[in-house]
């Protein structure tokens, strides 16, 4: 006994490091991650090495030689004496522009047709299940040619241009607005528009305390409205209407000045709003039913209002199980929005990794940059998904 | 889905598994092969088209037809590739096609960063404008603040661009990704213009739904040498697509025709003789069978036969030779003697 009770502990101190389960994971896990790292190095190391034996030009250099073409819309300051660079950022803001006016339409249009889905009314809650029936089920390249090219047949030519506001023009170039031209004196019109939502925002905090405090509710929503929309046009009046427009006009070709939301925009946007929404809304509708119907009925039962009902005790529970499959709309719709070369539309794919490509045919570089891109803003897109996810995550005591 | 083929052959040339193998010896991989891998358009009538039974047809088709009369004595071993103007390089640089010949512009860039060599011109051309009749223009210079259909990935743009910049007029450039959509978004009325090469522009036009609505403007605004492109660093494969090429012209010159070839194989003149392969070098310093011009005129024809046929006046397009007639009759090809 005594023999054996000596020998143990001398044995575990002789114990090899591979018989120990810890430390052969660390030998394990390091001996793969140097060989990931050794075959992407031998990855690039091959590529470069066959880049240069074929006399092909690498490197970033090409960013800041001129572009030399046009681009057709930009949010940026942009010529054609503007650098390759440049174009990045062009086609970039275009992507996420209309990325984002499609993740603000679609998840409005897809919680309308969510909520109509279950509408008890016939009629709504057909529709809005045909609607999700039809457009998911459609390709959406299709569903991006059928705006576009519909819609532009229908529009007539820019001389016979609709009106159907004064000085806002629909031809088949485009919806052409009047453009704001701001005045002496508009800050003001600013500064007091801000004034007014730090306003509301105090006075909401202090109704809330008072609703606590003393049950007593403040009409918070009309405070709130006739603040934030009162106050600047009070300050606009006062300081003289220091704002002008300055209107489309016909000249040659097509109209000069003012706005314009060119075709392309408006046919990448519907497309990608309804094809989207087809999706919330399906998320939507399944949000809600796994609320289960005791709650519901519980709430009815306190004496609550159907629609207290749904703003108190239906959707805080619904968004929990709404938000995952939501994020993964909002990272479609943004990938998805690179079809707009299709069309013409000046994204990021058909500008940079379109244009600027062929002009200096770096394809690794130009495409290695657009990945990164829709890399990043899915990557950025996904951790706020899920930092707003764990804020409305049940919280458990 | 055609940026598949991009990405694909971007990560092809990233891994450089298959690549090392093709980019050595171009010419004995087509003899070992069987066949000649052509990379053409994805359908421009009167360059590369495929006819209503699928066979390709069009005067690129026929330089590619030639290599492989030459190399492989049967202009029919010809694997035709259609690739978009994007992906056109980077299926060449990785060895996914043995020679591009898809009305590609010979530029400075080109030829010198993208690790390839343009092998001769097949069809001098220039970027032109093509207009709605009824828009009343009758020369590009009135164009100003028009909007302008391009398809992208090509030289147009450029070229388009610095135009209007010299002529101190605006444009809104419309870039589509295909012909295809380029020529809807035209007809759809979203631009006034379209500009392209003015070939291509010729082609186009008889994919209108009403071709006579539409004209194509005087002005040529740019030097467009189209040619057959193969890679940097095999120069024995250059100079087989590159003679190819001048056999086709030599051919023209000397009036050797697909139907007379045969009656002149005995031929006492010199120049005939050097060229059937009776006499002269022959095809050895090319590593070519003796009989490879012979081959190509035969099979395919002279270049003079090939423009008739698929772009001249026995074709649709009815295109003048123009610039293209030989240089001793008033045009610019002109290729260097067999001798």
């Amino acid at each position: 006994m005594s023999s054996d009770a000596n020998k143990s502990p001398s044995a575990s101190q002789k114990t090899r490091f591979w018989h120990d389960p810890a430390k052969r994971a660390i030998l394990f896990q390091s001996l793969l991650v140097i060989a990931v790292l050794g075959f992407v190095g031998m990855i690039v190391q091959n590529t470069l090495h066959n880049l240069e034996s074929r006399g092909i030009t690498t490197g970033f250099a090409f960013l800041s030689q001129e572009a030399g073409f046009g681009i057709i819309q930009s949010l940026i300051d942009y010529s054609e004496s503007s650098s390759y660079g440049r174009t990045f950022f062009v086609g970039l803001l275009n992507t996420l522009l209309v990325s984002v006016l499609g993740i603000i339409a679609a998840t409005l249009l897809g919680f309308i047709m969510g909520i109509a889905r279950l509408s008890n009314n016939w009629l709504i809650s057909k529709v809005a299940s045909a609607y999700v029936e039809i457009f998911r089920n459609i390709p959406l390249l299709i569903q991006i040619f059928f705006w576009y090219f519909a819609v532009l047949r229908a529009l007539p030519s820019p001389r016979q241009s609709l009106e159907p506001i004064e000085n806002i023009f629909i031809n088949v170039r485009g919806l052409y607005m009047p453009e704001p031209i701001y005045g002496d004196g508009f800050g003001w019109v600013v500064a007091a528009f801000f004034i007014a939502v730090v306003a509301v925002f105090f006075i909401s905090r202090w109704s809330k305390k008072r609703q606590d405090e003393t049950g007593q509710r403040f009409p918070m929503l009309w405070t709130a409205a006739g603040l934030i929309i009162g106050l600047p046009l009070l300050v606009y009046w006062v300081m003289g209407s220091p704002l002008t427009w300055e209107a489309p006009v016909l000249k040659g070709f097509n109209f000069r000045g003012g706005m314009t939301i060119i075709p392309e925009l408006a046919a990448l946007w519907v497309a990608l709003t309804i094809y989207t929404a087809a999706f919330i809304a399906e998320i939507v509708r399944s949000g809600i039913e796994a609320v289960s119907h005791g709650q519901t009925e519980a709430a009815s039962a306190l004496g609550l209002n159907r629609g207290k009902v749904l703003r108190l005790v239906v959707v805080p529970q619904a968004v929990r199980v709404i938000i995952p499959p939501l994020t993964s709309q909002y990272l479609n719709l943004i990938k998805n929005s690179s079809l707009a070369t299709a069309i013409g539309y000046p994204d990021l794919v058909s500008v940079f990794a379109g244009t600027t490509l062929n002009q200096t045919g770096q394809a690794i570089e130009v495409i290695f940059m657009t990945m990164l891109v829709y890399l990043t803003l899915s990557l950025l897109v996904s951790a706020f998904m899920n930092w707003f996810n764990t804020r409305m995550a049940l919280v458990e005591r | 889905m055609k940026k598949m083929g991009l990405i694909a052959a971007t990560a092809a040339m990233t891994v450089g598994l298959s690549v090392n193998a093709s980019a050595a010896d171009t010419l004995a991989a087509v003899k070992e092969r069987g066949f000649v891998q052509c990379g053409v358009t994805t359908g421009v009538p009167g360059y590369s088209n495929p006819d209503d039974k699928g066979n390709w047809k069009g005067m690129d088709v026929d330089v590619c037809r030639g290599i492989a009369a030459a190399t492989l004595g049967d202009a029919s071993k010809v694997k035709y590739i259609p690739l978009n103007a994007k992906e056109r390089f980077t299926a060449l640089q990785s060895g996914e096609i043995d020679v591009l010949s898809r009305v590609t512009t010979w530029t400075l860039t080109r030829d010198s960063s993208l690790g390839l060599n343009f092998a001769g011109v097949t069809y001098y051309d220039g970027q032109g404008f093509l207009i709605n009749k009824n828009l009343g223009v009758k020369s590009a210079l009135e164009l100003d603040g028009a909007s302008m259909c391009i398809q992208s990935g090509t030289t147009t743009e450029l070229n388009a661009a610095d135009y209007f910049r010299e002529n101190k007029m605006q444009f809104e450039p419309v870039v589509f990704d295909t012909a295809d959509q380029t020529v809807k978004g035209f007809e759809a009325g979203r631009c006034d213009v379209l500009t392209s090469d003015q070939s291509q522009l010729y082609a186009l036009r008889i994919k209108l739904s009403n071709p006579n609505s539409a004209m194509i403007l005087p002005e040529i605004i740019s030097k467009e040498p189209l040619g057959p492109v193969v890679r940097q660093g095999d120069d024995a494969w250059f100079n087989v697509v590159k003679w190819s090429l001048f056999a086709m012209i030599n051919a023209e010159e000397l009036g050797l025709t697909s139907k007379n070839i045969d009656g002149k194989k005995n031929s006492k003149n010199p120049n005939i003789a050097r060229f059937v392969g009776a006499e002269g070098i022959k095809g050895t310093g090319l590593g070519l069978a003796d009989n490879w011009a012979y081959n190509i005129v035969k099979q395919v024809g002279n270049y003079g036969e090939a423009f008739d046929r698929n772009l001249g006046m026995n074709s649709p397009l009815k295109i003048e030779r123009g610039l293209n007639a030989l240089w001793n009759k008033g045009g610019l090809q002109y290729a260097p003697p067999i001798r």
